[in-house]
Parts: C-alpha cells; structure tokens; sequence
C-alpha cells in the first residue's frame, strides 16, 4: 500500500538541541499508525516537526510533496490536521466558532461540514453557542478532533487524546475515532501513551525511545512481543 | 446643570477620540503583547495626509477616506518591515522600537510640513443643538466614532477574516494548525488600527489644530482610556476612553485650572494600576510556568 506520510531521516531540534535523531515512519494511506514510548521518548516533538512547529533535517513527504520548511499554515491547507498536545481549544470563543475557525481553508464547505460533525458529536451542537473554555475535558477533545476534520484532511494527527480524561470517556473517544477514521476515509497518525488502546485499534505502531526507533511493525506484532508487553503493557 | 450636562457632552466628543485610539492600543496589545507608542504619532502622521490631500482640492471625506486606506496600508508595511523582526525578542526590544517609530514620525511630520500649527477643515458645521448643550461638530464626532465602532464590531463578529484575527490574537499555535496564516493576520491588525488612528486624528485636528505634537495628549488620555478598560478588552477601551473623556472635561471644568488637565490622565492611570490592575473589563493574566 502506498504511504501518505513518509519521514525519512528525520532529527528535530528544539533550539540548539537535537531530540529526535533520524527516525524513519511511514503512514499508510487510509490506514492507522501509532507512536509509542515513554515521556520524553520525542513523540509529540516528531508531530511538531512534521507540522512545521520546529526546526528539522531530513526528508518529509506528504502525499508526494516535500513539507521540509513550508509553514505551518501551508501544511495544514495542504491537508495536514493536527490536534495538538493540550487540544489547542481557542477557550474565548464559541463551540461554533472553533468550527468555523477549523474550516477556514475550506470555507465553501463550512455549513455542511459542521452539520456532519454534529453528527459524529451530538454534544457539540448542543453546546454550540458555550465558549470552547466552558466543555469538560472529553468535550473538548472532541471539539479538537471536530475542528480538525473541518479542514477535510488527508492525514489526522492525534497527540494523546486520552490525556487528562476518565477511561470511559477515552474508550468513547476511540470508538469515535475509529468511526471516522473509516468514514472520513483518513489516514491517522497517533501518539498515545494508553499502549493497550492504541495497539488495538491501529494497523502499524513504531517505538519510540530517547529519539529513536527502537522496534516497529505490525500492531499485532508489536502486541505480541514478550519484551514490549513487559515494558509497555504492563502483562 | 446646564454647563454640566454641557461639559458632560463635549467631554464625550473628547472621549470619542480618546476611545478610537484606545481601541487601536487593545487591539495591537491584543494581537502582541505590545504596547505601541507609536500610535498618537501614526495618527498625527495620517492626519497629515488628509490635509495634504484635502489642500490639494479633494472633497473632505474623499479625503478622508483615501487617507484611511494609506494609513491601513502603512501599518501593515510597519508590521511587516519594523515590528515582525522584533517579534521574537525581549518585549523591551519591541518597545524600544515602537518609542523609536514615535521619533521618526515626529520629526518626519515636522521635516516635511514644519512645526508650524495648521488650520485643518472640519466637515461638521458648528451649530449649537438642545439649547446650545452640544454642538453639531460635537455630535458628527461621536457619530463618525460610532459608525466606525459598529463597522469594527460586525467585521470582528461576522466575517472570517475577523474571526481569523481574534483566533490568531489567542492562540497563534493553534490558529496555524488551522491553516490561518496568523502573520497576515498581525498585518492587518496594525492595518486597522493605523486606520482607527487616522480616523481620531483627523476628527480631533479641527479642534485641536495640526502640528506634529498634536497627539501626545491624545495618546496620554487614550492610555488612561486603555487601562481604565483594562488593556485586554475592546469593549473596555471604548468605554475607558469615554470616561477618561468626560472625567477630564469635568475635572478641568470644576476642580483644577485646564492647563492642568493633563495630569488627570496620570493620576487615572496611577490609581488604575495601584487599585484595579485589570481595569473594569480586563481578565487578569496568568502566565503559566
């Protein structure tokens, strides 16, 4: 299958120092790919440099296209969305807004759009008129994903979504994803630090640690090596 | 009571100026934390052009309304060639650089149009109105600032450009990841506020006369009006500016001598600070660590 996202070499850098050294990951099309590792393993710091958030060498191809030094407002027009570390939830605005705001590369289709995010998110249009600072943790969140996917994305790019929230709200939220993923027809690009989760739903998964991929495969691959298991999924 | 409510009124007119250049100082502080010094001298600059263009023979508000476009324009050239490279500096270093741009406007004005103080032509006739308690030249004021408040409002409120800017002013991080090219953005944020300078200076010309001083008491009161409102807040700073507008008129009118007024200004933004840092419709701002 042909991959949407290739990195290749990849080293990023915040400032002067490097915090990814050269890694190699590659997102199928239409399929699910995850980022594991432990904190500080340069996972979230891989998804910056895709976006452009900070400065990288190596190679970078999205859909065939270089985004090595393109802004980041370039990227995400070019069909890159990301829902950052945090969900990046513009608080002082309305519900509505922040999906207005997220379709502003693809204005003509806002309304649309919107309509069938509600869909997805039922809860969203009951709040549509709050401001995006007023929803719960897991709300939020799904304002995050609602606004990435009103930029019709080729790739979705997913830091965390568990983070902060309560296990059946994460399990909610997986499930929603894993609904989109497939009607949405994206690709998705995932960091998660819930291992159990994550293995289940995706197809590819890559280890990370210190800035390096240290194993990579298949999902069930990976689930099923005794090392990992020990070290990751605690069984 | 009457040369109360008459005081009440012109200091209103003040305080529509006083609120416009207020405005611009919340909505540049807004987008970048800055506070740019430059602005009374921006609008003095543009004020300036109007008059060259209006002495050239054009009508008044063809005038003014080309001068508003130079000015839009000219602030976005500022953002882009004198502010964007300081963008990431120390907040003294932008500050520094704005103090700077006040200088080079001063002198620029007084280069080319001299320092001598020019008559400048008001569109309003100045007719007493309800009993000589405002003049027609009071009420074109607070309606040409009006006007402009309510045009700001919708474009802020309703199209996605403005909604666009307020998301960038925000979040800049997050705005990007949704593809808003948030320097754009910056741009026309000091484009308008150029052009809400241009607008105050040339409503306050015909009363206060033009020379390139003409703004350093606008831009005092405007601060005042600012801080009043609390520096974060639109709203604040049109509502500040009006009370600094009629505080001043009254003060000055019934407590202290006029050519003392001034110190109103400074005594308002002392007690501001000391007493309501955040002004009435501030929020406070928490810096996480």
């Amino acid at each position: 299958m042909a991959s949407i996202l290739e990195l290749r070499a990849v080293k990023a850098f915040y400032g002067q120092s490097e915090v990814v050294h050269g890694i190699d990951v590659a997102v199928e099309e239409g399929g699910m790919t995850v980022l594991l590792g432990a904190n500080g393993a340069g996972k979230t710091t891989t998804l910056r440099a895709i976006c452009g958030m900070i400065r990288t060498e190596g190679e970078i191809l999205f859909a065939g296209k270089r985004l090595h030094r393109r802004a980041t407002e370039d990227i995400a027009g070019i069909g890159v969305a990301h829902v950052p570390e945090g969900r990046g939830t513009f608080i002082g605005l309305t519900v509505e807004e922040n999906l207005r705001l997220g379709g502003y590369t693809r204005q003509r289709n806002t309304q649309a759009n919107m309509q069938r995010m509600f869909g997805y998110f039922p809860i969203l249009a009951e709040r549509r008129q709050q401001q995006g600072g007023a929803l719960s943790g897991g709300e939020q969140q799904m304002l995050a994903i609602a606004r990435a996917l009103m930029m019709e994305p080729r790739l979705l790019v997913l830091d965390e979504p568990s983070f902060g929230l309560a296990p059946r709200v994460v399990d909610d939220i997986f499930k929603i994803i894993a609904r989109i993923q497939k009607q949405e027809r994206v690709s998705v690009l995932l960091v998660e630090q819930n291992a159990n989760l994550a293995l289940e739903l995706a197809d590819h998964a890559y280890l990370l640690e210190t800035g390096y991929v240290v194993a990579s495969g298949s999902a069930k691959t990976l689930a099923d090596d005794p090392q990992i298991r020990r070290a990751y999924l605690g069984y | 009571m009457h040369e109360f409510l008459q005081q009440v009124f012109s200091g209103l007119a003040a305080g529509a100026i006083y609120a416009s250049v207020a405005l611009a100082l919340v909505m540049i502080y807004r987008s970048t934390d800055l506070v740019n010094f430059a602005q009374g001298e921006m609008a003095m600059f543009s004020t300036y052009i109007a008059w060259t263009l209006v002495n050239a023979g054009l009508p008044f508000w063809a005038a003014f309304a080309l001068t508003l476009v130079a000015s839009f324009i000219g602030g976005m050239l500022i953002e882009r060639v004198v502010i964007r490279p300081v963008e990431n500096a120390p907040v003294l270093a932008a500050v520094i650089v704005t103090i700077g741009l006040l200088l080079i406007f001063n002198s620029l004005a007084g280069w080319l149009y001299s320092y001598t103080v020019q008559d400048f032509p008001s569109p309003f006739p100045d007719r007493p109105l309800l009993h000589s308690l405002l003049t027609t030249r009071d009420l074109g004021v607070i309606a040409v600032t009006l006007i402009m408040l309510v045009l700001l409002f919708l474009f802020f409120r309703f199209t996605s450009t403005g909604l666009a800017m307020r998301a960038a002013a925000q979040n800049p991080a997050s705005a990007r990841l949704c593809g808003i090219p948030v320097g754009r953005m910056l741009a026309i944020g000091w484009g308008l506020a150029a052009a809400i300078g241009a607008t105050a200076g040339i409503m306050v010309a015909p009363v206060l006369f033009l020379d390139p001083n003409m703004m350093g008491g606008v831009l005092l009161y405007a601060f005042a009006g600012a801080l009043l409102g609390g520096i974060t807040s639109p709203v604040g700073a049109v509502v500040g500016g009006l009370i600094v507008g009629v505080t001043e008129n009254l003060v000055g009118t019934y407590l202290i001598a006029s050519q003392l007024k001034l110190t109103v200004a400074l005594a308002l933004i002392i007690l501001v600070l000391v007493f309501r840092p955040n002004g009435l419709f501030g929020t406070a701002i928490v810096r996480r660590v």
